[in-house]
């Protein structure tokens, strides 16, 4: 397994042919408190790019990007209720869905670990 | 928010915002405090103890003159003329049409009046007072003060500390306090639903009072985030959002603030247009709307009919954190304005249904004695 970062501050990890995606930390610090989580179903086909799942804050709606192509495997039906696990537990327990990995080319481009601590670390 | 930093201004509680870790936003051409901790508990917190807010931002002015209230009364469809020394009443500024170029707090001390208007309005509001006072009235603003407003159940007994006589404030009452030894002009009323107040003190005063208030144990610094879910929960209009130059005061559900005298006497802009409105009826009107589901519907969602026909628009919506859920307000065809109309709000593509419901959304707890 190995995680990936993207500048748009989500991360995915690779586990075989299959990602789970969601958001940093960081990004959830920048949200504030989640309010309300709409999750992509299984079987959704999205390209890199699309409007995959929309996190809300009490304040504003933010858009959840598909970081690579492939096809919506399953939301995380826990956010339903508990939409706040993003705050308690962006990088674990707030994953936001999973999806196939249609070209592993994509992720290559994308962070790693360090190289995203670095990414934050210069925008602020 | 995409103003620029540069060149915004600071409050008087600048440096203390930040050494309280409150997240600065720009907001009305200020750097101003969004968060502390974090909008729920803020929120949740203003409920249930106190909270205090820096709304400095907002403009504080003094109309002085032989008859100041008859003066303003060209500008307002509010009743000034029958205000009684030290009462405030909500108003607002109209235009020819009957939009509202801003709304605004107007108090009666002594011989003048205390205004305060919206930090986004300020300077134009300044500028069309002063040009359209008669002669022999004139408006002096006051940029050399702050304003706190001190909000929630223990507010009362937080104040009185300080100042024993404003446990015995009515709502909508205003006197002239000294809190500790800092001349305040203390206005019993504010923008939460909940019972407090709002402080005008002079602005090198500004923290000393701050760090007082803050003092007490059940206070805690809130910041704007939290101002607006508990002004959305209490039903109250933002404006530039909820009420602008194009909706009226009746269109607006506003009609309360304005007299029997004033409705048939008009004398102010707009009044043709606002006077037909209250005889024949808006043809739209800002309603409380209640989303089924659990998704917020934010501003400029598209109201629909049952059968997806345009009916309005949402113009503050979110998450009701006391009311634990989602929540909005917005303007529809006033024939879909009853409560308890079903309709679709249009969020990413789906039709949500929600249902038309009357507002406050959470209970005012305003001091009435």
């Amino acid at each position: 397994m190995s995680t990936k970062y993207t500048k748009e501050h989500e991360w995915i990890v690779v586990d075989g042919d299959i990602a789970t995606v969601g958001i940093t930390n960081y990004a959830q610090e920048q949200l504030g408190d989640v309010v309300f989580v709409e999750v992509p179903d299984a079987g959704k086909q999205l390209s890199q790019g699309d409007e995959a799942a929309v996190v809300e804050s009490v304040k504003a709606a933010s858009e959840i990007y598909a970081p690579i192509t492939g096809e919506v495997t399953a939301g995380n039906p826990a956010l339903e209720d508990a939409p706040a696990t993003i705050n308690s537990d962006a990088e674990s327990a707030g994953w936001i869905f999973k999806m196939t990995i249609s070209d592993a080319s994509e992720l290559d481009d994308m962070m790693d670990a360090a190289d995203y601590k670095t990414h934050v670390a210069g925008l602020e | 928010m995409s103003e620029k930093t540069e060149n915004l201004k600071q409050t008087p509680l600048d440096a203390l915002h930040r050494e309280l870790g409150a997240k600065m936003v720009p907001f009305a051409g200020y750097h101003m405090p969004v968060q502390y901790t974090g909008i729920l508990a803020e929120h949740t917190h203003t409920r249930e103890q106190a909270g205090l807010f820096d709304v400095s931002h907002m403009g504080q002015a003094a109309i002085r003159g032989k008859h100041p209230a008859t003066a303003l009364e060209n500008l307002v469809p509010g009743d000034l003329r029958s205000l009684d020394d030290g009462y405030t009443r909500y108003t607002m500024l109209t235009n020819d049409q009957g939009g509202i170029l801003d709304d605004l707090m107007v108090t009666r001390r002594g011989d003048h009046l205390f205004i305060i208007v919206n930090a986004g309005c300020k300077d134009a509001d300044f500028a069309h007072i002063a040009a359209n006072l008669p002669p022999g009235n004139e408006l002096e603003i006051m940029p050399d003060r702050a304003l706190l407003a001190l909000q929630g159940p223990k507010a009362a007994a937080v104040l009185s500390r300080y100042a024993s006589a404003a446990r015995h404030m009515m709502f909508m009452t205003s006197e002239s306090l000294h809190i500790g030894d800092i001349p305040c002009i203390v206005s019993r009323s504010g923008y939460t639903g909940e019972d407090g107040y709002e402080i005008s003190v002079p602005a090198e005063q500004a923290e000393q009072l701050a760090r007082m208030l803050l003092d007490g144990e059940e206070v805690r610094p809130i910041g704007l985030g939290a101002r607006d879910s508990l002004r959305l929960e209490a039903g109250l209009c933002l404006y530039g959002s909820d009420i602008d130059t194009t909706t009226t005061p009746i269109e607006a559900g506003l009609i309360w603030s304005i007299s029997k005298r004033r409705r048939s006497e008009g004398g102010f802009p707009g009044a043709a247009i606002i006077q037909g409105q209250i005889e024949n009826g808006p043809a739209r009107k800002r309603v409380g709307i209640v989303p089924e589901g659990k998704a917020p519907a934010r501003a400029h969602t598209e109201i629909t009919d049952k059968d997806g026909n345009g009916i309005g628009e949402i113009t503050s919506g979110g998450f009701g954190p006391t009311v634990g859920g989602p929540i909005a307000m917005g303007y529809v065809a006033t024939d879909f304005a009853k409560a308890g109309t079903a309709v679709n709000l249009m969020v990413r593509g789906k039709a949500n249904p929600a249902v038309v419901t009357k507002m406050p959304f959470a209970e005012h707890h305003y001091f009435k004695g």
